[in-house]
């Protein structure tokens, strides 16, 4: 299977004061249609990873491939071009335009892809509709339960075609029962094929996804096959 | 462009208030200001329509008795100036004046023609009296008095459009004859004043009017203009005193002595007018460049906060795919819209509001006494305009500046910003 990231020794250190060596040389290949979650405690550098793969942030030294192009010192014009193409994001707090409706904010990443208004929209209903949203097109954020609201948000993030799609914590605001409901969209989504990596400190999140990626203090503790859906909720395979 | 309006107006629908407080900053800026200038304008032109089209630097001389006893002579002595005091201010004065006129002034007599008749002041005058009162005379409408009448002491006379209404209604009146107190004179013009239609005064030629009227030589009052070289206060002072002393010792009065010969300046006037006009002006541009500052500040603070405001749904646009320029861009031109369309809300109320105005403030025609302190408070439509371009530039960098930075903070930053 084609490998969609390949990243090769990634360092990435923070300046602001002291000096933080935040990833401390990270190697990883995630393939094509993978199920992946990266876990880890606060301070792990599971989202410095995170925004790393999105090309949200940059880092200092090693390569990132995403798609077989080498992802370094882009511009912000070059990488929000790549962001538009290849990734898809998903958020903890949703993210969605305040003064936009539903329907306008699955269609935007269309927009800066200078889709026509009218197909945009029609092809944002579309998506909004596979998500079961339809009805909820034209009501505001603040109409929109939490639930609906991720949902907005996974049919903007699918809107573009992208590669990959990168969730942070997506269901961290969500209830229990609503965070099943969005893990279920997103299993859905991963079973069309899509690439799909979710960060979480949730093991019942992470138990749903088809591999484990543990991160500990800037490097990856291990990488554990999860297909069974397995995993104790601890993640202490070997004391069990 | 069309799909980026189409966001910005959607931006704008959305944020109401926001967009109002920017748009009514740009609109009472623009606003004030035009008000401000018209103002200040109407004080001028009211300033100025008081002196019409007469001729500003005109300086004019009279006589009556001595009040101060002078080389031996006793008070209560007539003095007369006559038509040798034009010949001596020519020839004295030649080189602070462009012309000297002589006047007589006949009083009050009776004009008829056919059964009409009215009651007109008339004057004897020479051909450069036109320029000095600011008549004019329409085409068709003849002439003014000639050198060829003055010379040959013909009995013409030119009367105003309002005495020729009286006296020939619709009739050409100009080769009719008509009689002043039995004597007959041709009319070979008629003349109007703009800013002073119901005028009824004639005009003879001088020669003519001291013949028939017994002056002799005699003038009831010489007038002339001063030229280029008379152009400020203090020039304008030291001819006058030395016009003065001349004239006095020519006609052996004392020069203190104001009622034996005096003078009207009508330069000292408008030089007094016109520095109050001027420091009006420089005052009220001053207040206009002030409110028009506080316009831009007002525009630049709300910019600052909206962009600060937006920087998390930059953040997400970002995140999405929007380049830094495209974000650039929906602010800038955000910024240029509003302030583009309250300017011009601005622009129109002001200039509204001044023309009607400018409709309480007719200009006076009842008659040369009348004041206008108040005329025509309108605005160069250029300044207008210039003043709502300056705002949109203000208020394009004011949007600019923050922008920029807003757009500088790295994106997973403006993400997190709350």
């Amino acid at each position: 299977m084609p490998t969609i990231i390949n990243l090769k020794n990634i360092n990435k250190t923070y300046y602001n004061g002291a000096p933080l060596h935040v990833l401390k040389g990270i190697n990883l290949e995630i393939y094509k249609g993978e199920f992946v979650s990266i876990m880890g405690a606060s301070g792990s550098g599971k989202s410095t990873l995170l925004n790393i793969l999105g090309i949200l942030d940059n880092y200092d030294t090693g390569e990132y491939y995403l798609n077989d192009v080498l992802i370094k010192n882009l511009s912000e014009t070059r990488a929000a071009y790549f962001r538009n193409k290849l990734i898809g994001f998903v958020f903890q707090s949703f993210n969605l335009i305040s003064f936009k409706n539903a329907m306008e904010n699955v269609a935007l990443p269309l927009y800066y892809q200078k889709t026509g208004r009218k197909t945009r929209n029609k092809i944002a209903l579309e998506y909004l509709d596979k998500l079961g949203l339809k009805e909820w097109a034209y009501h505001m954020p603040n109409e929109l339960s939490g639930g609906q609201k991720q949902r907005v948000a996974i049919a903007r993030a699918l809107i573009s075609k992208p590669q990959i799609i990168l969730a942070d914590e997506p269901t961290g605001a969500l209830d229990s029962k609503t965070s099943a409901e969005v893990l279920d969209v997103l299993k859905k989504v991963n079973e069309t094929g899509m690439t799909m990596i979710i960060v979480t400190h949730e093991s019942g999140i992470a138990n749903q996804t088809n591999k484990i990626i543990r991160l500990k203090d800037g490097i990856i503790e291990n990488i554990e096959d999860n297909s069974e859906h397995n995993f104790s909720s601890l993640g202490f395979q070997n004391i069990k | 462009m069309i799909s980026l309006l189409h966001e910005i107006l959607n931006t704008i629908r959305q944020n109401k208030m926001r967009t109002f407080l920017t748009g009514f900053a740009v609109a009472w800026g623009i606003f004030m200001l035009i008000v401000l200038l018209g103002s200040g304008n109407g004080l001028k032109n009211g300033f100025n329509s008081n002196f019409g089209d007469r001729l500003m630097n005109v300086v004019q001389v009279s006589s009556w008795r001595t009040s101060i006893p002078y080389g031996g002579f006793q008070t209560g002595r007539r003095i007369n100036l006559d038509d040798r005091d034009i010949k001596f201010t020519t020839d004295e004065f030649g080189n602070y004046i462009n012309f000297v006129i002589g006047n007589i002034n006949l009083g009050s007599k009776n004009i008829s023609y056919g059964t009409e008749y009215l009651s007109s002041s008339m004057s004897g005058v020479s051909p450069n009296r036109i320029i000095v009162d600011g008549a004019k005379i329409a085409q068709g409408n003849g002439r003014f008095i000639n050198e060829l009448d003055i010379r040959e002491k013909r009995k013409t006379i030119v009367i105003s459009q309002r005495a020729k209404e009286i006296l020939f209604k619709d009739q050409p009146a100009v080769g009719k004859t008509v009689n002043v107190s039995g004597i007959i004179y041709t009319v070979v013009g008629v003349y109007y004043m703009e800013d002073r239609q119901n005028v009824t005064t004639s005009y003879i030629p001088i020669s003519t009017a001291q013949i028939i009227y017994n002056r002799g030589i005699n003038l009831s009052n010489l007038a002339f203009t001063l030229n280029e070289n008379i152009s400020d206060k203090e020039t304008n002072d030291e001819f006058m005193t030395s016009y003065r002393n001349r004239i006095a010792q020519r006609h052996q009065v004392s020069p203190e002595d104001d009622n034996a010969i005096w003078y009207w300046n009508r330069f000292e006037d408008y030089l007094q007018m016109a520095t109050v006009s001027k420091y009006i002006n420089i005052a009220v541009w001053i207040i206009g460049i002030f409110t028009l500052l506080s316009g831009i500040v007002g525009v630049s603070n709300i910019m600052l906060i909206t962009v600060r405001e937006r920087t998390r749904e930059f953040g997400i646009r970002k995140s999405i795919g929007a380049s830094p320029w495209s974000i650039l861009k929906l602010v800038i031109v955000e910024s240029i819209f509003i302030t583009t369309v309250f300017g011009y809300i601005g622009l129109v109320c002001g200039v509204g509001i001044t023309e009607f105005a400018s409709q309480f403030f007719e200009p006076s025609s009842a008659g040369r006494d009348s004041f206008n302190a108040f005329l025509n408070p309108t605005v160069d439509i250029n300044v207008a305009i210039q003043a709502t371009l300056l705002l949109i530039i203000a208020g394009t960098v004011a949007g600019f500046f923050p922008a920029l930075k807003a757009v500088r903070i790295k994106t997973i930053e403006a993400l997190n910003n709350k």
